[in-house]
């Protein structure tokens, strides 16, 4: 026994199926595109103002913040793509233009998430003197600790990252030590119960230290003369 | 909307408080739990997420109800999900512009109002039925029951894992906050919580009629 065919009018002819999909596909690309288009520049000028509100937070003093990226061949303003092997960094300013730090992002696994934060690196002493988080989604009570333990912000009031001679390495990589145990300029001091968060952040300056510093230091007098 | 006959649809209003208590989408419904459970750790998170997911149900809902006679039934998820999809985008760049550290607090979960079934029921059980006026008035009642349940999770979370509501704190530093209620069992700890509030109340209301009648 065969089953009854549906009868033509039963059936949505093909066209109508297109034709609907068409239309919706239309209407919603309109809306998206002009969703885009709208918020661009104000979602532009919102970063710019939350990249600013951040260097501003780890280099007191500093009025302006310019956008560059170091490369082997010296440092240049960041543009819209990032040259090959090139590091991006903030060099921030005061009102008379003098050059008051530099500020760099460093990223790691965490526990939940990447850990994002921004340290500032004074450039004269080869420290790093300041840490503040861009992103975290960490345990909250544990490891969102790194916002705000006082013992583990001491860390990095002259956190030790001297390039060796040729200035090709830094010549300490920084590490996370147990609570407790740091003995040397270089060495970050964990939060107890917080080991993974405390590690996250070490190992995001340390790979970006790597990176950033050996092209950054040997260049770095074209920054202070603010061009 | 089908009725029985010798009924009257209800009116607007009736609709509206309908999906705002009646049928509360997270109490009654019990819809949209990954939000409920994952972003009600504070108040203003929990009415953030609530109002984005009312704004992309009543724009959804009132375009799907424009479009109802023109969207053949065989493709009509597929056209639903594309329009959701498309407020969503609206709503995600719309955070953008309002606050980035809301939109670094809300996360992935802007993303996902797109998968929320609330969403979908709606536009499935009344925006595909109904004109596009009684249809926003449906979801924009559905939706603030929804920020209303989202707030009465986070602001108690916030309250008890934080000493504090919409970031200001109430009990003092000497309070120890109870982590465990920013952490996700806190989100079924009060939801479960409210349940039973709800449970109470219902059986005590139960019980006074069930009283009344008998002594009539």
């Amino acid at each position: 026994m065969s089953e009854a065919a549906p009868s033509a009018a039963e059936t949505t002819p093909s066209g109508a199926m297109i034709r609907a999909l068409g239309i919706a596909a239309t209407i919603c690309g309109l809306i998206i595109v002009s969703a885009y288009e709208g918020s661009l520049d104000a979602v532009a000028r919102n970063k710019k103002i939350a990249t600013e509100r951040a260097v501003f937070s780890v280099i007191p003093g500093a009025t302006s913040v310019r956008e560059f990226v170091a490369t082997s061949a010296g440092i240049v303003p960041a543009g819209p793509t990032l040259p090959e092997g090139g590091v991006k960094f903030f060099g921030a300013y005061d009102r008379a233009g003098t050059l008051k730090g530099i500020a760099a992002e460093a990223v790691a696994k965490g526990y939940a998430d990447e850990v994002r934060v921004l340290y500032a690196y004074d450039p004269e002493k080869q420290v790093i003197i300041g840490l503040g988080v861009v992103s975290l989604h960490e345990t909250p009570g544990i490891g969102d600790k790194v916002r705000t333990d006082r013992d583990f912000l001491k860390n990095f009031v002259a956190l030790d990252a001297h390039l060796t001679a040729d200035m090709k390495a830094v010549a300490n990589a920084i590490k996370v030590v147990k609570h407790g145990t740091k003995q040397h300029g270089w060495e970050i001091d964990a939060i107890s119960g917080s080991t993974v968060t405390s590690k996250a952040v070490g190992k995001g300056i340390r790979d970006s230290t790597a990176a950033l510093l050996p092209k950054l230091l040997p260049f770095v007098g074209k920054l202070k003369e603010g061009k | 909307m089908n009725l029985l006959p010798g009924t009257n649809p209800p009116s607007n209003w009736a609709e509206f408080l309908e999906g705002l208590w009646q049928r509360n989408p997270v109490f009654v419904m019990v819809l949209g739990m990954c939000p409920t459970m994952a972003i009600t750790t504070s108040a203003i998170n929990a009415i953030s997420m609530g109002l984005a997911t009312t704004f992309v149900l009543a724009a959804s809902c009132w375009m799907i109800s424009l479009l109802r006679h023109v969207i053949p039934k065989e493709v009509r998820i597929a056209t639903y999900i594309v329009i959701i999809a498309t407020f969503v985008t609206v709503v995600d760049y719309g955070i953008q512009v309002i606050s980035l550290s809301l939109y670094e607090a809300l996360g992935a979960y802007i993303k996902l109002i797109v998968a929320n079934c609330l969403v979908l029921g709606r536009a499935e059980a009344h925006a595909a039925r109904n004109p596009p006026f009684a249809s926003v008035v449906n979801a924009t009642g559905m939706g603030l029951g929804f920020t209303l349940g989202l707030f009465m999770i986070g602001g108690v979370r916030e309250l008890i894992g934080m000493g504090s509501l919409f970031g200001i704190s109430l009990f003092g530093p000497h309070y120890q906050p109870w982590v465990v209620m920013i952490l996700p069992p806190g989100g079924f700890f009060v939801m479960g919580l409210w349940l039973m509030v709800f449970a109470l109340v219902r059986a005590r209301r139960d019980h006074g009629l069930a009283a009344q009648t008998q002594g009539a």
